[in-house]
């Protein structure tokens, strides 16, 4: 019996490659990089013509601000998007790839996607890595079933709701949405409901800040509001202005390397035939 | 209070499922929890397998939507390639399979519960290690230890629809007033020969038991009142 020797490509699921390497680092000292986590605050509720998404802009590492204006909502479809909260790194892979899906699914049925095939798609992937992939998701959109919104949690279960709210500030945005949101809202008193409950993840909320996006999803028609409100603005301004003149730092030496000059050669290659 | 917002979403839950006199009866409450945050405080866990079985689902919440869409998909096939309804005995059994075979790696307990023309009613109880066991009413979730004691007090044999859906109330009630991961409405799904109907029972409209306070809307109708009392620690 010959035993064939086949290069398989790994099937996916974790690599265990570098966990070897990984623990001789941290025996000799060396801490591993903190994940970038968006903390966050991240909305969405149904009003009469569709959905509305909200999202705050803050990006952190650990105890530190990393990014003050990140861009939350994920584009997934023309008539779909997604706001993520939980590891970074893990909202945008998860719903890029997603995204990518559905364009292709797009090309091969001739139709406008779903948002329920999104979610099949997200809550199948979040599953079979059985919640290490640490992706908190609020998925809305508008297709021809008429407006849907969902929330995914990282372990693959969904929700399915008229408001939602995800991420460490979901808790003080979920208190304005539960006293103030009735069916049937105009676009305005959604727009306005969303930057209230953003708000108050925002200033209520440790791992929530900066600033408000918002995404109004209707039949036909998607507006991404970047920057839809800007609560935080810097009011810190040098008087003396941030000019260095010369002669302010020491030179303690200096050290000059031309550089060589590489001869390149040009072969003419033969031209191209048909 | 430290909430853990990225533990597993588990639905506390209470659920029931009862055979009467032509039909059963499968009830269930709405809370689904995340720690010690709801993440959803009005969850429908009746989750339809086919227009005449229907199962109710309890412990993690991703197992038991992913069980229940395997099993949907299968039952869907089986359907077309058998040409007529599958039977409930045959839906118990494909949750039962994946329920077992995957043991290990799930934690989930469902309700199976449906009509055929074959045999009626049936509920088909599969817990935990994936056991199956046909009943004439079961109970599941982390409300149910609340329940046995009244079901085997109340259970009568041969109960018209109205009673047994009256049952199913009474004792999701009782269960959200003593566990505090069950909670929210109440929903049940009635499926007989004619077909399926769902309910529903808002929270504050169910019976008050030992007690219970009256649920007060809002802050503001005390502090309308008159004479509004001074807070007390």
């Amino acid at each position: 019996m010959a035993k064939s020797v086949i290069d398989v490509p790994p099937k996916g699921g974790f690599s265990f490659d570098l966990c070897r390497r990984n623990e001789m680092l941290s025996e000799k000292g060396v801490k591993p990089p903190s994940f970038r986590k968006t903390g966050t605050t991240i909305v969405g509720l149904v009003f009469q013509d569709g959905v509305i998404l909200g999202a705050d802009t803050r990006a952190t590492e650990g105890p530190i601000v990393c990014d003050k204006n990140c861009e939350k909502i994920h584009y997934m479809a023309p008539n779909i998007y997604c706001c993520g909260a939980g590891t970074a790194a893990d909202t945008e892979a998860v719903t890029d790839m997603v995204s990518s899906q559905l364009q292709l699914h797009r090309y091969a049925t001739g139709r406008e996607s779903r948002v329920i095939t999104a979610l099949t798609l997200l809550k199948s992937h979040l599953f079979s890595y059985q919640g290490y992939v640490s992706a908190a998701l609020v998925l809305g959109g508008v297709d021809f079933t008429g407006p849907h919104l969902h929330t995914i949690y990282p372990h693959g279960s969904t929700d399915t709701l008229p408001f939602a709210t995800m991420g460490s500030g979901s808790l003080a945005a979920m208190a304005i949405f539960e006293s103030k949101y009735r069916e049937g809202l105009t676009r305005d008193e959604g727009i306005k409901l969303v930057s209230e409950a953003i708000c108050s993840g925002i200033f209520n909320d440790l791992g929530s800040g900066s600033n408000v996006d918002v995404c109004v999803i209707t039949k036909g028609c998607t507006e991404y509001l970047r920057n839809h409100k800007l609560p935080n603005p810097r009011t810190y301004v040098s008087s003396r202005g941030y000019s260095f003149t010369k002669g302010q730092t020491e030179v303690l030496s200096t050290k000059i390397t031309p550089l060589k000059k590489n001869k390149v050669e040009v072969v003419e290659g033969d031209a191209m035939e048909e | 209070m430290d909430l853990d917002m990225n533990a597993p979403h588990s639905m506390g839950t209470t659920i029931i499922g009862v055979t009467y006199d032509g039909g059963v009866v499968l009830g269930a409450d709405s809370r689904t929890s995340t720690g010690m945050y709801v993440a959803n405080r009005a969850s429908d866990k009746i989750t339809k397998l086919t227009d005449n079985v229907y199962v109710c689902r309890s412990g993690s919440a991703a197992d038991s939507q992913v069980v229940s869409d395997y099993v949907r998909y299968f039952l869907h096939q089986h359907t077309i390639q058998l040409g007529q309804p599958a039977t409930v005995k045959v839906a118990a059994n494909l949750v039962r399979l994946l329920s077992y075979n995957n043991k290990n790696m799930l934690q989930t307990g469902l309700i199976v519960g449906g009509w055929d023309k074959y045999e009626g009613g049936q509920i088909y109880s599969v817990p935990l290690g994936g056991t199956i066991l046909q009943q004439p009413f079961t109970i599941g979730g982390s409300g149910s230890s609340y329940l046995y004691g009244f079901f085997d007090q109340e259970w009568k044999d041969g109960m018209s629809k109205d009673e047994a859906e009256k049952l199913v109330v009474k004792a999701v009630s009782l269960a959200i007033a003593r566990d505090g991961a069950s909670g929210g409405v109440i929903r049940t799904v009635i499926i007989n020969s004619e077909g399926v109907t769902r309910n529903f029972y808002p929270g504050d409209a169910l019976p008050l038991w030992h007690e219970e306070l009256e649920s007060r809307n809002s802050l503001l109708d005390i502090v309308s009142s008159a004479s509004p009392e001074p807070m007390s620690i």
